[in-house]
């Protein structure tokens, strides 16, 4: 090649370069390492809600307002330990919990019409993002997210900690018309919603699925053979517009970081 | 090179002339859906109140037209000019070349559809479901095989760099599209990965920046070291410099996934190892644009003259540009404050359209010429109109986002002083009106020049083929 080369090449380099194989397999394996380095521990490191079956989700401690530790069972809800055994007698501070079926419907709409790409669900730990959205997030508020939906953009607002802060009515205005109730918006119009209903089947389906999940299924105790039954007729009847404001009005209450605080006060 | 091309060697050139066209096709497609969806965030009645064509659906039909459609015929056409001209060689198989042409442009195609329906898997860059990811995977592999197999029957004795460059891509790219692919279905159109939260974004990343990495960046470097010298007449600056390029970005690119999710519920650790391998980088990637712009050495008055080698240079001050600029907002300081911003999507399209699509352009004129024979465009002036369009265009998009980024970062961390948040988030969507504006005029700046060049490359084609029926002598590609 150059001139400015007086040494040529090392003469591992130049055996490689003479070799289709050696030069693939060195690739492959050049390639392979960062991935393997930074993906693998997140499987059992704490605070990084892999829990498989352990109680303390390998020692993760997560701290309320005041510095004090709070249980691992109210950071993830558990049936067994909770005074509240099923999903519908849940309530805000029992801890991270799995959808209910509208709002797992709600949840297939908000990945259809891509609000990720939008809106975020990951507040980080600034002071500015505390004021304007709460508490930031933690990795267990997403580990029933199948396809989790942080997002990377905040065009509209983040919405990790939306639910609760606005009524039914102010959501079913909002995603109609959104420059009704907000005039600078440039959210699309999203009224068409109130037309379509619920695919009941795929949302079963969903369910199903989720407790078959390879990392971090949702237990067979929450979603029982029963409660699954028993979705169908929840769900019939139901529009995608009714499923979405269950969806987003369940994000963000799970986990109680202070007390009186719900983060929408 | 010249030297094994001693015997005449007969190429399979008829399908790199299909991709290269189809590429040029698509990148008027794929830009002119951006612009679409850039005016609908200037002014939302571009949504037509019509659910197939808002913002969430229109969006990853963009990015999935300009990134695989317009960027993988480019790469693909590319890739098997180089790898049979660099090997002195025909392919190891046309056949399997023609199944894959057929076969990409089907998932193209289907992309097209399946997007508007609001068939999603909901991972960003990845949204096409299961059964367009098992068709991309089958014809990725065809592709891949196809390509190292003809590495394998070269007449030279050493593997071009260009070609290292693309095998990284070909392996990388099936790690990443099998392991953040996994997913369970639930219907044919659905299906759900079997990742949640923190392992399924740092496994999106992992797939969002190598998928940056190594088809944007690797297979696009495989076009810069093959292209740039041919264009320029000189050999590639340094050999040794290429050889840190390759293994350095090879080795290094992986890690750098976790810097997109900064301050997120990712482990601090892996976002930090993220950021310094980040900055690290920069020597490689700098190195390789010193490279490719050094090659000029002795040959920059050529920049005065031939329009297709202002293409390769401005590409690789492009790629200069953002790949200093990628290493500094993942410094988490400045992550905080570009994060969710548009600064990102400045910083993307100045790789993007800076880079990716400017390089391109400059193989795509180049082979244009050497697949039909013909000893210039049709034009040589629209060349020069299209470079400016394209430089322009990417100019005022990339300050635009600049702006607006650095403006809504500023706005929603800022306090009065009474202690209280200065400005609603409302109102940082409405100061950024005038840059979405502006943004939309880059955008079709930039999609103008792509529409010149689809015309200029057809009328090229059609005026060679009229004059080979003239002359019956067949294009000797």
């Amino acid at each position: 090649m150059s001139d400015h080369d007086t040494l040529y090449s090392t003469k591992l380099q130049d055996k490689v370069e003479r070799s289709t194989l050696l030069m693939f397999v060195l690739t492959a394996i050049a390639v392979a390492i960062g991935g393997i380095v930074e993906i693998v521990p997140l499987f059992y490191l704490p605070n990084t809600a892999m829990c498989q079956n352990d109680p303390t989700c390998n020692n993760t401690q997560h701290k309320d307002a005041n510095g004090n530790v709070i249980p691992m069972d109210k950071i993830i809800w558990n049936p067994e330990t909770s005074a509240h055994k099923t999903l519908n007698d849940w309530a805000p501070g029992d801890g991270v919990r799995p959808y209910k079926p509208l709002e797992l419907a709600g949840r297939n709409v908000y990945i259809r019409e891509g609000c990720f790409l939008c809106h975020s669900q990951m507040i980080r730990p600034f002071r500015d993002e505390k004021d304007r959205y709460g508490h930031y997030s933690i990795a267990e508020e997403s580990m029933y997210d199948h396809t989790y939906q942080w997002g990377s953009k905040r065009t509209g607002p983040d919405l990790a900690r939306l639910g609760g802060k606005y009524s039914d009515e102010w959501h079913r205005r909002h995603l109609n018309y959104p420059r009704d109730v907000v005039p600078e918006s440039v959210m699309p119009n999203y009224f068409w919603l109130e037309g379509k209903s619920v695919d009941v089947a795929e949302t079963v389906q969903t369910m199903k699925v989720l407790t078959i999940m390879p990392f971090n299924p949702v237990p067979k105790t929450i979603y029982t053979d029963e409660y699954i039954a028993g979705a169908a007729a929840e769900l019939e009847g139901k529009t995608d517009m009714e499923a979405l404001i269950a969806y987003l009005q369940s994000l963000g209450n799970h986990v109680k970081f202070e007390e009186g605080v719900n983060y929408r006060d | 090179m010249a030297a094994n091309q001693a015997t005449p060697v007969k190429y399979d050139m008829e399908v790199v002339r299909w991709f290269t066209i189809a590429a040029a096709i698509y990148a008027v497609v794929g830009t002119l859906v951006g612009v679409i969806v850039a005016s609908q965030l200037a002014w939302p009645v571009m949504n037509l109140d019509m659910e197939w064509l808002t913002f969430g659906r229109l969006r990853p039909l963009h990015t999935n037209a300009v990134i695989f459609a317009f960027g993988g015929c480019a790469l693909m056409a590319t890739g098997f000019y180089i790898v049979q001209r660099t090997g002195a060689t025909a392919l190891w198989s046309n056949k399997l070349a023609w199944a894959t042409f057929i076969g990409w442009n089907l998932i193209i195609v289907s992309a097209v559809v399946t997007l508007p329906l609001g068939w999603t898997s909901g991972k960003e860059y990845a949204e096409l479901e299961w059964p367009i990811d098992i068709a991309i995977a089958v014809v990725w592999l065809m592709y891949g095989f196809n390509y190292i197999m003809t590495i394998g029957i070269r007449k030279t004795s050493h593997i071009y760099v260009s070609n290292w460059f693309t095998m990284g891509m070909i392996v990388m790219i099936t790690y990443l599209h099998v392991v953040n692919s996994m997913a369970i279905p639930v219907s044919m159109t659905n299906s759900f990965s079997i990742y949640s939260g923190v392992q399924d974004a740092m496994i999106q990343w992992w797939w969002g920046h190598n998928a940056v990495g190594f088809y944007l960046t690797g297979g696009f470097l495989a076009i810069m070291y093959y292209f740039v010298p041919k264009q320029a007449g000189k050999p590639v600056f340094s050999y040794r410099l290429s050889v840190l390029h390759f293994w350095a970005l090879s080795f290094g690119y992986v890690w750098l996934g976790a810097h997109h999710l900064q301050y997120t519920a990712l482990p601090d650790w892996t976002g930090s190892l993220g950021a310094a391998v980040s900055l690290a980088m920069i020597i490689p990637s700098w190195g390789g644009a010193m490279n490719g712009m050094m090659t000029l050495s002795g040959a920059w008055d050529k920049l005065r003259t031939d329009y297709i080698l202002r293409f390769l240079v401005v590409a690789l001050a492009f790629y200069a540009m953002s790949t200093f600029e990628g290493p500094v907002m993942s410094i988490k300081t400045v992550n905080a404050l570009s994060h969710y911003t548009d600064w990102t999507v400045g910083h993307v399209h100045s790789g993007a359209l800076g880079w990716m699509a400017m390089v391109a352009y400059g193989a795509m004129y180049h082979m244009v010429k050497k697949l039909w024979g013909v000893e210039k465009m049709y034009s040589e002036g629209l060349v020069n109109v299209h470079f400016w369009l394209a430089t322009i265009g990417t100019v005022i998009y990339i300050i635009a986002m600049w702006v607006s980024g650095i403006m809504q970062g500023l706005m929603w961390r800022d306090y009065d002083e009474y202690g209280t948040l200065t400005y609603t988030f409302v109102e940082s969507v409405s100061a950024m009106h005038p840059y979405y504006a502006m943004r939309t005029i880059g955008g079709l700046i930039f999609n103008i020049g792509t529409w010149i060049a689809l015309y200029n490359i057809v009328m090229t084609v059609r005026t060679a083929s009229a004059a080979r029926g003239a002359n019956a002598v067949p294009a000797n590609a």
